[in-house]
């Protein structure tokens, strides 16, 4: 079951089906709603404009842009220097050489930036559920 | 392959036979998963459950499914063959398959997850008018499915073949094709997830195993291991060559060829439906993050093992061994039999059959959902199920229809058939047509349903188009190359790279911008508060169903 997110009014759908019958008259079931159905009960733009919200996604973005970009150019660092400096990348170390290393680092790279991303949006979660609970609504 | 088998035979002097553990493992591991479908039919009930496992994985199990999905056997047994014979070359694609694992992390999974419902169309259709992109989005996860499925069954055809002596090529095409039916049929997503689960755990525990009897090999010592492939004797044609098989260049003389397939690599797998539609089986972004991370362990440890493996195949075996027999792709397998014997070698071999299993059921559950939830229930019916229970039905009848396909493909292209293109040529469609368009949809505002169906229809015909003219597909195969295994197209290729990437990608994203430019949709840009709240927020994501 999933933890929801203080004051979120989006019901938990338990239908054999959530894709709406057709014929059925009446009200359709909260869970059934459509986005556009949906515009109703949630001031999208406000929460949009909200300076928490504004603040959130400028968090991310200071982030994520310089992390793809980091991993991007470190990345293709390595098919780079293999394709045009070949001389560099066969210099032995120990028992390996610049080659296998650089692309060993790749690894922990890897890791590395995913460990500090998943950090950074803990933090995130917090803002988001944070501004949930003074959400503007209709 | 049957001059291979009877090579083998020739080699070891004997009529193959059928390893009695290896029997017996294969057919433990297909009664294990076809226990799993049992229990998993009887929960698979409506769509959410049927298409989404009920969105109730964890994330760690979500972790599993997500390398279980993703390593294929082109990783296992095609990368521990390529390292075996061309060295460092071939290491190179272990780093692509999981740096690649980043842009999926950082751009694409949460989004998905919050503002998507079975499919990777459901992004893009949130803003955007749905029946035309649905159409194309729906086509092209079908186009890189089914090539990805073709090049999977070719290869698990010809596996089996030479892993249990005594069955054909098309028994063992059709055995694959059913069983992958069965799981996907009548256990939905919630098989085809523990399927994975128990392939990743088979293939992780088998790697490790693996690479541990290398190093004992080794005494255990690093240094002595790497010494090890400084110097490796083979043959290349008539005569001896010496090379040190850590220094680069002995695939790869073009570098842009491993740049364009880099590119590929790394921007393909964010764009792989069959992996993207594993973020809706979890309960909510976080949990979408958490397994994206717990792959990425999975896969890295994996990845750094193909050091042991594939490098010890070529120290331990040798690269004229492993090219008498079986070639590149049995080098795994081959390695544990030198290594552990005739009872490592099956348990070897039963991985393999699992790896591929798991990843077919994989595919054929993305083709057959994205059919049914698409093109079937959002554009011919405009969202409205006719019948309660409907779209499920119409996954179902689409995915025996899509195993058939496959099926029929495979045996038609025979064992020998040059297939190995058609995995990176699914990266290439996935990196060109579908990326650009969940990028630009979900960061870009101004982004509209031209730019969506400009951006997709260039990124599939243009991948597909280069890939004809490209040297694998055209090529002036010498008089000795058998016919089965020749090039398509006896000419020179007119584009001379493998991978279209490098060209086919930017073409995508510069279709997609052009296409936007051109127009303006009003509705499109007016969503987008919606949509970046939802993707930012989780507010009003699809829930997990209640027990």
């Amino acid at each position: 079951m999933s933890s929801q997110t203080p004051q979120d009014f989006t019901p938990v759908s338990g239908g054999p089906t959530d894709v709406a019958p057709l014929g059925r008259t009446g009200q359709k079931p909260a869970h059934e709603r459509t986005a556009e159905e949906e515009a109703g009960t949630v001031k999208w733009e406000e929460i949009a404009e909200a300076p928490e919200f504004k603040a959130l996604l400028a968090s991310k973005a200071a982030f994520i842009i310089p992390a793809t970009i980091f991993f991007l150019v470190y990345y293709f660092a390595l098919p780079v220097l293999v394709g045009w400096f070949p001389e560099l990348m066969k210099k032995k170390v120990g028992s390996v050489n610049v080659a296998y290393l650089f692309a060993f680092s790749q690894f922990f790279m890897a890791w590395i930036v995913a460990a500090i991303y998943v950090r950074k949006a803990a933090g995130w979660d917090k803002s988001a559920a944070a501004l949930l609970t003074k959400l503007p609504r209709k | 392959m049957i001059s291979m088998l009877a090579e083998l035979q020739a080699i070891t002097g004997d009529k193959p036979h059928a390893n009695p553990a290896a029997i017996a493992m294969f057919v433990g591991f297909v009664a294990a998963t076809l226990i799993i479908t049992y229990f998993s039919a009887r929960k698979s009930t409506g769509s959410s459950a049927y298409f989404a496992a009920g969105r109730r994985i964890t994330g760690w199990q979500n972790g599993l499914a997500v390398a279980g999905d993703y390593m294929s056997a082109a990783s296992f047994l095609g990368i521990a063959g390529m390292i075996a014979l061309s060295g460092y070359d071939g290491f190179l694609y272990s780093v692509g398959f999981l740096v690649a694992y980043l842009t999926v992390l950082l751009l694409v999974a949460e989004p998905l997850r919050n503002a998507g419902k079975y499919t990777m169309a459901d992004v893009l259709a949130y803003r955007l008018s749905p029946r035309p992109v649905r159409a194309l989005a729906s086509l092209s996860t079908i186009v890189v499915s089914t090539f990805y499925m073709i090049a999977q069954m070719v290869g698990a055809g010809g596996l089996v073949v030479v892993l249990l002596p005594g069955i054909s090529y098309h028994v063992a095409v059709v055995c694959v094709g059913i069983l992958m039916i069965v799981y996907v049929v009548f256990g939905g997503m919630l098989a085809t997830t523990w399927v994975q689960i128990i392939k990743a755990v088979l293939l992780m525990s088998g790697s490790v195993f693996l690479s541990v009897l290398v190093m004992s090999k080794f005494h255990f010592s690093l240094n002595e291991f790497f010494t090890s492939l400084s110097k490796i004797t083979f043959h290349k044609g008539a005569e001896v060559v010496t090379a040190d098989f850590l220094t680069p260049g002995m695939k790869f003389t073009k570098p842009l060829d491993f740049i364009s397939l880099s590119l590929a690599l790394v921007f393909g797998t964010a764009g792989l439906p069959h992996i993207l539609i594993r973020f809706y089986t979890v309960p909510d972004a976080k949990t979408a993050r958490a397994s994206v991370v717990w792959a990425m362990v999975l896969i890295g440890v994996f990845y750094i093992m193909t050091t042991f493996f594939g490098f010890g195949a070529a120290s331990v075996l040798g690269p004229d061994f492993i090219a008498k027999n079986g070639g590149g792709n049995m080098a795994a397998p081959q390695l544990a039999k030198a290594l552990g014997g005739d009872i490592f070698f099956a348990f070897i071999s039963a991985v393999a059959f699992a790896t591929i299993l798991a990843v077919v059921a994989g595919l054929t559950i993305s083709a057959s959902t994205s059919f049914a939830h698409d093109f079937f229930t959002n554009v011919i019916h405009h969202g409205k199920e006719q019948k309660p229970g409907e779209e499920v039905r119409v996954a179902r009848i689409t995915a025996i229809v899509v195993g058939a396909v496959s099926i029929g493909l495979a045996i038609a292209l025979g064992p020998s058939a040059n297939v190995a293109f058609l995995v990176g040529l699914a990266f290439a469609v996935a990196a060109s047509a579908n990326l650009p368009v969940i990028v630009f949809s979900i960061f870009w505002k101004r982004f509209n349903t031209t730019g969506a169906v400009s951006g997709l229809i260039a990124g599939l015909f243009s991948s597909i188009g280069i890939i004809l003219i490209s040297p694998t597909i055209m090529k002036i195969d010498a008089p000795t190359v058998a016919a089965s295994a020749r090039h398509l197209i006896q000419a020179n290729a007119i584009f001379p790279l493998e991978n279209p990437g490098i060209v086919s990608i930017p073409l995508g994203f510069l279709a997609a911008w052009i296409g936007t430019m051109l127009t303006r949709e009003a509705s499109a840009e007016a969503k987008f508060a919606e949509l970046t709240v939802r993707a930012n927020t989780g507010l009003g994501a699809e829930k997990a169903t209640s027990h």
